[in-house]
């Protein structure tokens, strides 16, 4: 017997796609570096982002061509980008009183596990002897308005990344209000996580089945 | 007559003593004051205490310093870099000292200390493992932990222009921590490609004034990280 591929659910580039459209017009925007990045590529028709960096840039642009690069004008990833019209350069007090200040309305983030507290994890797994390295993930969650976490469900060894509680070290306690995961779109609420949409040819109960906490459907309100 | 010029980078850090705490600007290598690095390299201070966000790659600039054992403890937010294996190995034998801060932390730290004000309240990494041991106090309803202020016995930091008062100018990304620090460093030294006569910098454009910039030297092709590395050089 073959290992039946597995064709449910959002490829990245549609994770992406469906949690752009979640961004009103005129937000100023931080994209996490690594998947969360995509989101760039997906701006609705009509609608402008502004995407800060916490280097030291609002109004980022897409990655230069080939070979065009500056090297003193990179993210927070350290790849080259470049500045829209409109841009604006500061300096890194300046670029986190932004962010903690609460003048950036999202912050779309990686994650290793989210507890249905909103509890995030995505900076360590706090193995004895491995070198942590936290950069700005603590500050953005902690400031800015709204954190979304864009993620696949499971781990790659099929463990669920949605959970009770965190096991890893923590980012922040209580911060996630939105998960956009290859499965399903999940809110945090006082109550717990509860599902607001499927991903193509997902039902319910698969997402509660490779989920670590219990899961309200979408119509329950409550 | 005011003129803060030093005639080279190894006459500008001549006087950094063992067991100094250097400021070193920088974001990756955007803003990293090779020359400034090197020329401490050659002066051979050691016992260093270094304030940068990350830890170097390759084996130039930072990570060189890094590598030939000048620094004991580093204070950042992310000493993973990509091609940064000299911090990584220094750490697990225990040579380098990791304070881990997080980034917009380390900045407010260094923006406090470089204005006077001893400690701050962050809601900053509430409820993590940074901020074990830390003071915390409920202020309007919130949880905060308390953050000291940072300061340093000299800043090593990169702009593009400058003129003989100290004022600098910086050049996009570049710029990052190179403005609080510059408050920040007892002694401020500062590399520039170009170094202009007073009045030639229009006042309204300045980024940094001059009151933070104690000493200023040209450095007219400043070198690129990335680029040395694609070299393969390893300094010195």
């Amino acid at each position: 017997m073959s290992q039946q591929t597995e064709t449910i659910g959002w490829t990245r580039e549609e994770m992406a796609r469906r949690l752009a459209q979640d961004i009103p017009n005129g937000s100023y925007v931080n994209l996490g570096i690594g998947i969360p990045e995509l989101v760039a590529r997906f701006v609705p028709e009509g609608r402008t982002f502004i995407y800060h960096t916490e280097n030291g840039l609002l109004g980022m642009g897409p990655s230069p061509e080939e070979g065009a690069g500056d090297p003193e004008l990179i993210n927070a990833g350290k790849r080259h980008v470049t500045a829209n019209p409109g841009a604006a350069y500061f300096h890194h007090a300046d670029s986190f009183a932004m962010i903690r200040g609460g003048h950036l309305d999202l912050s779309v983030l990686g994650a290793m596990q989210v507890s249905s507290t909103g509890d995030l994890a995505n900076w360590s797994t706090g193995k004895p002897g491995a070198i942590p390295a936290v950069g700005g993930a603590m500050d953005l969650v902690a400031g800015v308005k709204q954190v979304f976490v864009m993620t696949q469900h499971c781990t790659k060894t099929g463990d669920p990344k949605l959970v009770d509680a965190c096991t890893y070290p923590l980012t922040g306690r209580g911060v996630v209000d939105r998960i956009y995961s290859d499965l399903a779109v999940i809110d945090v609420t006082k109550e717990g996580f509860r599902v607001i949409e499927l991903g193509p040819g997902v039902d319910f109960g698969t997402v509660q089945e490779r989920t670590g906490a219990p899961l309200l459907p979408a119509g329950d309100q409550g | 007559m005011i003129d803060k010029r030093m005639t080279c980078a190894a006459e500008a850090v001549a006087d950094i003593a063992d067991g100094s705490s250097i400021m070193i600007g920088g974001f990756g290598e955007a803003g990293s004051p090779i020359e400034l690095i090197h020329a401490l390299i050659d002066q051979g201070a050691s016992d260093l205490t270094v304030i940068s966000n990350n830890t170097g790659s390759g084996e130039v600039g930072l990570a060189a310093l890094l590598k030939h054992r000048r620094v004991t403890k580093v204070i950042c937010s992310f000493p993973k870099t990509l091609n940064s294996t000299v911090f990584p190995e220094l750490y697990e034998e225990g040579f380098t000292e990791l304070e881990l801060v997080p980034q917009g932390t380390l900045a407010e730290r260094i923006r406090a200390g470089g204005a006077g004000v001893p400690a701050f309240y962050t809601p900053t990494a509430v409820g993590t493992p940074l901020a074990e041991g830390k003071e915390h106090r409920e202020l309007n309803g919130r949880e905060y932990l308390l953050e000291f202020g940072l300061t340093a016995d000299f800043s090593l930091i990169k702009g593009v222009t400058a003129d003989t008062h100290g004022n600098v100018l910086y050049n996009k990304t570049a710029r990052n921590f190179a403005p609080i620090m510059a408050t920040a460093g007892a002694v401020t030294i500062v590399q520039a490609a170009e170094v202009v006569e007073p009045g030639a910098l229009p006042p309204e454009t300045i980024v940094t004034p001059g009151i933070f910039v104690d000493r200023v030297v040209e450095v007219p092709e400043p070198a690129h990280e990335s680029e040395l590395i694609a070299a393969g050089v390893s300094y010195p």
